[in-house]
């Protein structure tokens, strides 16, 4: 009985080929990169000058992405690490899930920040000419710590799987693949002792990455937080980055959750159950985040020094307060309404609240990094009209959708090629609870 | 066979001269040694040319045997980024003299052939408060002693000498544009595109301290001119200011000049209340303001006219 029930478990989370469906996917994301690829072919021919971006507005939609990218990567270090070092057993069929957007997002964070740079192909200036005052370096640093940590904690629980299905070649199919998981897993023999040492590194790993995670986005914040601008010049910013992180990282994993449950049938598996308590996450993430944007944009509004004056006007009432509600209860209020109530944290109506939080952050993030440019100490003047307002040019919007669509690739690819859902660690948890 | 001995003689006072030029200079080897081909070839065309020797003895020179000299040559990378010893540069606007005639900007604009429609000085129309005079007030880098912008360059591209100056190392910059979000005044733009200079600026051999040519992915600011402050000469803005609103010098001296009149810096920031911009910011500028007091010219806003009469 037992035997056959693990037969079934692992017959049902072996990864499978592309449907149909899966196809047209994985098409229209590979149109999307391949547009993206096209615009920054043409940002390398003329340079920065294809963008929008002008001596005010010097960072526009690229660092808003590359904020959100990292800010999504922090999910990874949510569910792996806090919720596996605070026993919350549940969450087990999540992690790979979120694991693997950490390691997609985090990739295309560095990817997206070369494509910011007006000099590319001088990028090993950072390594020869690295100077240990500038908050980039930090950011060079933690975020390779960061990408290399989320590697380990992704690779280590898939090698028990790895010897699964090399062990049943004939179900997964292409021959290419076994070799790729030979290579990457044939020393693994399940023993007791192997076991063991996993275990222990993926503990430590665990323990790693959540200062790693905290320092990533922190830095990122600091990034602005370090200059003197009205809008950046706040010492919230830190904590602000990171409740928002876990916020759009949690939404972005109920959507996943969502999508490979449809797609792969995965219904005994990511139960109904695992929604409702990422509602609950979700929902108290979002409460966080509102706190902090309560903090952020209250206490200047309350005193509206002259130099801040024009920034928060033009979010609450001006030039972009469509943006800025928008952004506030996307993100925000209407996924709290939704989650709020039981029949909300079905999965429907959950994915939908996941979708509006990925959609909302992501326009959040814009706000945190133009308006503020676009209100500098001196005055706007002696430059071109326009130098004086910012709307990102076809190259920006097909570059930054080229790397929203390249991480949901690497994600779709992963899927395609490892279990998305820990095979073995499903079968221990069912065989604990048997035993018990 | 004596006219030779003339020529000869008359020649190498004029490469002494030259020579004169180049010392104080560290790059090994003389531009302005003559090869011998020259030296052969030439003859004496009768026209002759007072000079002033190195002894301060007046001497002629025939004029065959000048040629134009080259400007000086260009200090090492390593030198640029140490600055001129025992100097403090500094600059204080007399904004009581302003009228915002520009030529400021267009004479840097030129010197440093720098994108059109990109300033790096600007002239702002200021007006504090509803019930204050309006005023001009040009900026130009602010040299600061605590470069905000310095602070966050990742590679070291900009930086700040131990005359004061911040530059920036046009062949390091990698153009992440942080010292932009950086700087508080707004004072520093960035090479979106090509610029299609004219052959001959844009084969000029690169260096921080004259800026030129501007490079394609980089950044590019005011650099106070060290190129001229090593020859003894002052920034293309004071010069082409016709009403003297730039002052110009080394505090070590206590001294600024706008060419024309010479002041004791200390008296002058003392006795007009001199001021720094955005004091509280704690960066502390080298650029000091005269307050628009007493002024010389009313403030006419003609920008603003022109735009209202097309609205």
């Amino acid at each position: 009985m037992e035997s056959l029930a693990k037969e079934q478990i692992i017959k049902d989370l072996l990864p499978q080929k592309f449907g149909k469906a899966g196809k047209i996917w994985v098409g229209i994301l590979l149109a999307f990169c391949t547009l993206g690829v096209i615009a920054y072919i043409l940002q390398l021919k003329n340079g920065l000058v294809v963008t929008a971006m002008r001596d005010y507005v010097s960072w526009g939609i690229y660092i808003s992405n590359f904020v959100f990218f990292v800010a999504i990567s922090l999910v990874g270090s949510l569910i792996t690490a806090v919720l596996r070092l605070t026993q919350a057993k549940w969450s087990t069929p999540l992690t790979r899930i979120a694991e693997i957007i950490a390691v997609s997002a985090i990739t295309f964070a560095s990817i997206i920040i070369v494509v910011d740079m007006g000099r590319p192909d001088r990028f090993y200036n950072l390594f020869i000419h690295g100077r240990l005052q500038s908050p980039i370096v930090w950011d060079v640093i933690v975020i390779t710590t960061y990408f290399f940590v989320s590697i380990l904690l992704l690779y280590f629980p898939l090698l028990p799987d790895m010897s699964i299905m090399m062990q049943r070649k004939d179900q997964t199919g292409m021959l290419w693949l076994n070799k790729l998981y030979a290579y990457l897993g044939k020393f693994w023999k399940n023993t007791a002792a192997q076991i063991h040492i996993s275990e222990k590194a993926i503990n430590i790993l665990s323990i790693t990455i959540i200062p790693v995670a905290f320092a990533i986005h922190t830095v990122t914040s600091w990034l602005f937080a370090t200059t003197y601008r009205p809008g950046w010049d706040s010492t919230n910013f830190g904590a602000y980055f990171i409740s928002g992180a876990f916020l759009v990282g949690a939404g972005a994993v109920v959507v996943a959750m969502f999508v490979f449950r449809k797609a792969y049938h995965l219904e005994n598996y990511i139960k109904d159950d695992h929604f409702d308590k990422m509602g609950k996450v979700l929902v108290l993430l979002a409460l966080l985040y509102l706190y902090f944007n309560v903090n952020e944009f209250l206490v200047p509004a309350f005193k509206m020094k002259k130099s801040e004056e024009e920034h928060l006007m033009g979010l609450f009432t001006g030039e972009f307060a469509y943006v800025f509600w928008f952004a506030i209860s996307t993100a925000m209020l209407i996924p709290i309404f939704i989650l709020i109530q039981k029949k909300g944290r079905k999965p429907l109506p959950a994915f939908i609240a996941g979708l509006l939080v990925v959609i909302g952050s992501w326009f959040k993030r814009y706000l945190i990094v133009t308006p503020t440019l676009l209100h500098p100490f001196l005055p706007m003047h002696d430059v071109p009209e326009s130098y004086k307002h910012y709307f990102p040019t076809w190259q920006e919007w097909a570059i930054a959708m080229g790397s929203l669509a390249g991480a949901l690739l690497v994600v779709t690819f992963f899927a395609r090629i490892f279990p998305i859902i820990p095979i073995q660690e499903t079968i221990t948890e069912i065989e604990e609870h048997e035993q018990a | 066979m004596k006219t030779n001995d003339t020529s000869r003689r008359e020649f190498i006072s004029a490469t002494l001269l030259a020579g004169l030029a180049v010392t104080g200079c560290s790059s090994g080897k003389n531009p302005f040694e003559p090869d011998a081909a020259t030296i052969e070839t030439v003859k004496p065309s009768g026209e002759m040319i007072k000079l002033l020797s190195v002894d301060g003895e007046v001497i002629e020179v025939d004029k065959a045997f000048l040629k134009p000299v080259p400007s000086l040559p260009q200090v090492s990378n390593e030198l640029a980024r140490q600055g001129i010893p025992g100097k403090k540069f500094v600059m204080v606007i007399d904004l009581s003299r302003c009228k915002s005639l520009k030529k400021c900007q267009s004479a840097c604009n030129h010197m440093h052939s720098i994108h059109p429609g990109q300033n790096w000085i600007k002239v702002y129309p200021q007006h504090e408060a509803e019930h204050t005079a309006p005023y001009w007030q040009p900026t130009t880098c602010m040299h600061c002693d605590e470069p905000p912008c310095v602070k966050v360059c990742p590679v070291d591209a900009t930086f700040k000498r131990q005359d004061g100056i911040v530059l920036i190392d046009s062949d390091r910059c990698i153009g992440c544009r942080f010292c932009m979000a950086a700087c508080p005044y707004s004072t520093r733009v960035f090479n979106w595109e090509d610029l299609d200079l004219p052959k001959e600026i844009a084969d000029k051999p690169y260096s921080c301290e004259t800026s030129v040519p501007q490079k394609k992915g980089t950044v590019g600011k005011c650099d106070f001119c060290p190129d001229m402050a090593r020859k003894g000469e002052l920034p293309h803005c004071v010069s082409a200011c016709p009403n003297g609103v730039f002052m110009f010098g080394d505090m070590n001296e206590d001294v600024v000049t706008n060419g024309s009149e010479t002041f004791r810096f200390s008296d002058l920031v003392r006795d007009k209340a001199g001021y720094r911009l955005m004091e509280d910011l704690g960066t502390k500028p080298s650029v000091y303001y005269l307050p628009p007091v007493n002024r010389n010219f009313p403030f006419e806003n003609k920008e603003e006219k022109e735009e209202n009469k097309k609205s």
